[in-house]
């Protein structure tokens, strides 16, 4: 085959790319086995107990690579399904409509979707699918990415950051037996409430592609960076943290936009290739940002939780929280990448 | 005059071959405006088409077209998985049970193909996609039958239709997909899309002339 030259040069780990995605899914089945359960061919990632009878089944999916998104979220308190696509690539309606059944436990089933026309259409197919076979299904779509021109023409703006909160707090409601259109209009709520924006220093580099998906020289960064690798807002030169922190931040906050007295919810996520410490040196301008206008940060997150394989660079994401948002983000959680309370 | 089932196959076949081949092209394409993998996705797909197809080769055009779209559908994801899978699924139905193709119907599958494809990703004409390249050439397919064309003239000239639309999409600013996040940027750029429907397009007009029609192999 032609790529055997390309490959040999990758210096990933990974045994082939066209096992990688199966080969993930096994490793996580065998180091989850008491949370979760995997099946293949449609590759689905299903919570382990379900459907669980009488609780609205909460399923997402989207292209592989931005790990622990969506399958690392699957277990008590969260998803109960995840559809795990081509690395990059969202999933098939195949793989959307064997997790709907399999969590069906009789009071419907939310699909929370990534606004990206892929990842709708195939859902939407999906959708079609389980409710020819009988089941209740809403859809959530989220897209939070202020550096995509928000317009009834276009496809509108990503959806990044903000999945990981509705997932978790959706997932809290549904636990704790709320019904379908509780959980859906609370995630609509989170969805709303959310926006982010990410930047990147260096490309990742998609193993079937066998090279970074864009070229970005050492002084450089791209601002508005998508988690694909789409190219953002601008490119222009590095900056240090604390300005880069506050860009994104400012440009998050302008865009609902947060006022002094909100309280929040601060996440600083990790792209996948950014050490824990410089995540932690961007949190702290964050903060300082929020704090610094009125804005209270009752709540935060930071490390990589909705990656780009090996990219280097980080989102911030700012969600407006209440008490309900706050009561279920609370609410306990175990999955085999975010745990508390149990 | 009519096309064959077989004409279909091959149709199908030699547009697999096409793809493999074109693939880094492809996928170059959607790197500059996308996300790098239209050619991989397209491969993938068409790759369990043939596969799929396999057992069915002696089939009307209509499980052959359908057998496609779900192969595409359950194999692609991304944009191109439902809009290609659906082009084929409403061409394979509008083909049901055919294995004799009129040149109408021939012209009117590739106008269902086409209007699934509007009605699933709703892009307007361009909004720089794949229907940049469709719609011209069902268009101009079915004026070539209506100026007394033949099939093979009529095909001929919707390739060179999705030609000029495929060219066309360069100086567009994307309004649907994932180019569409790139504002003006998407701007000088062909889409990858438009050019998979093209080389689509091209196969066909090529297994139309390079197999013998219903009227011309009957003894
Ligand atoms: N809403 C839409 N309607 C029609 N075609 C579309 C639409 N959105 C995207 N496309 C086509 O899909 C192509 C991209 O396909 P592909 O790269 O396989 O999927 P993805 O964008 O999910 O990575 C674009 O070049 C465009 O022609
Ligand atoms: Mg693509």
């Amino acid at each position: 085959m032609a790529e055997a030259a390309v490959t040999t040069r990758l210096k990933k780990l990974i045994n082939t790319p066209e096992t990688e995605v199966k080969d993930a899914m096994a490793g996580m089945a065998a180091a989850h086995s008491d949370l979760i359960r995997v099946e293949y061919d449609p590759n689905v990632i299903i919570r382990k107990d379900a459907p669980k009878k009488g609780k609205v089944g909460l399923v997402s999916g989207g292209g592989s690579g931005h790990e622990p998104l969506h399958g690392g979220f699957v277990g008590v308190g969260m998803l109960d399904a995840a559809c795990p696509g081509a690395v990059f690539t969202s999933p098939t309606p195949d793989q959307m409509a064997r997790a709907t059944a399999a969590v069906d436990g009789g009071a419907g089933v939310l699909h929370i979707v990534k606004n990206y026309t892929g990842d709708i259409l195939n859902f939407e197919m999906a959708a079609e699918l389980a409710r020819g076979e009988g089941a209740k299904v809403n859809a959530v779509i989220t897209n939070d990415d202020v550096a995509v021109q928000d317009s009834l023409y276009t496809a509108g703006r990503r959806g990044v950051g903000v999945t990981v909160l509705v997932e978790k707090i959706a997932g809290g409601a549904a636990e704790a037996g709320a019904n379908l259109d509780a959980v859906t209009e609370l995630a609509k709520k989170v969805n709303a409430n959310g926006r982010s924006m990410g930047m990147a220093l260096t490309s990742a580099i998609v193993p079937a592609a066998g090279k970074p998906t864009f070229e970005i020289s050492d002084d450089e960064m791209e601002l508005g960076i998508g988690i694909h690798g789409e190219p953002g807002r601008e490119r222009t030169k590095l900056k240090s943290a604390d300005e880069i922190a506050e860009i994104l931040t400012m440009a998050v906050v302008n865009d609902i936009p947060f006022k002094a007295g909100d309280e929040v919810l601060a996440f600083v996520n990790g792209m996948g290739g950014t050490p824990l410490i410089e995540l932690y040196v961007v949190y702290n301008a964050v903060h300082r940002y929020l704090t610094g206008r009125g804005i209270k940060v009752t709540r935060s997150l930071v490390g990589p939780y909705i990656t780009s394989l090996e990219m280097a660079g980080c989102s911030v994401t700012i969600l407006k929280l209440d008490a309900e948002t706050t009561k279920f983000w609370d609410a306990p959680v175990h999955t085999p990448a975010l745990r508390w309370r149990v | 005059m009519a096309a064959t089932s077989a004409q279909i196959y091959n149709w199908l076949e030699r547009y697999a071959g096409i793809v493999a081949e074109q693939k880094q092209y492809l996928t170059g394409l959607d790197a500059a405006i996308g996300d790098g993998d239209h050619g991989i996705n397209m491969d993938r797909g068409f790759q369990t088409v043939l596969v799929k197809l396999a057992p069915v080769s002696d089939k009307d055009a209509g499980t052959l077209l359908k057998t496609t779209g779900m192969a595409l559908v359950g194999s692609v994801g991304g944009a191109g998985g439902p809009l290609y899978g659906t082009f084929f699924l409403r061409a394979g139905a509008a083909l049901d049970g055919k294995s004799e193709i009129s040149d109408r119907d021939l012209v009117g599958a590739l106008e269902a193909g086409l209007k699934g494809v509007v009605e699933r990703g709703k892009a307007n004409p361009n909004d720089k996609t794949m229907v940049d390249a469709l719609t011209p050439a069902v268009a101009r397919a079915k004026e070539s039958l209506d100026g007394g064309a033949s099939l093979e003239e009529a095909l001929a000239a919707a390739a060179d239709a999705a030609e000029e639309g495929m060219k066309a999409t360069i100086p567009l600013k994307a309004l649907k997909g994932r180019a569409s996040y790139l504002g003006d940027r998407s701007i000088g750029h062909q889409d990858p899309g438009a050019t998979s429907s093209y080389l689509l397009l091209r196969a066909l007009s090529d297994s139309l002339a390079a197999l013998p029609q219903q009227a011309k192999s009957t003894t």
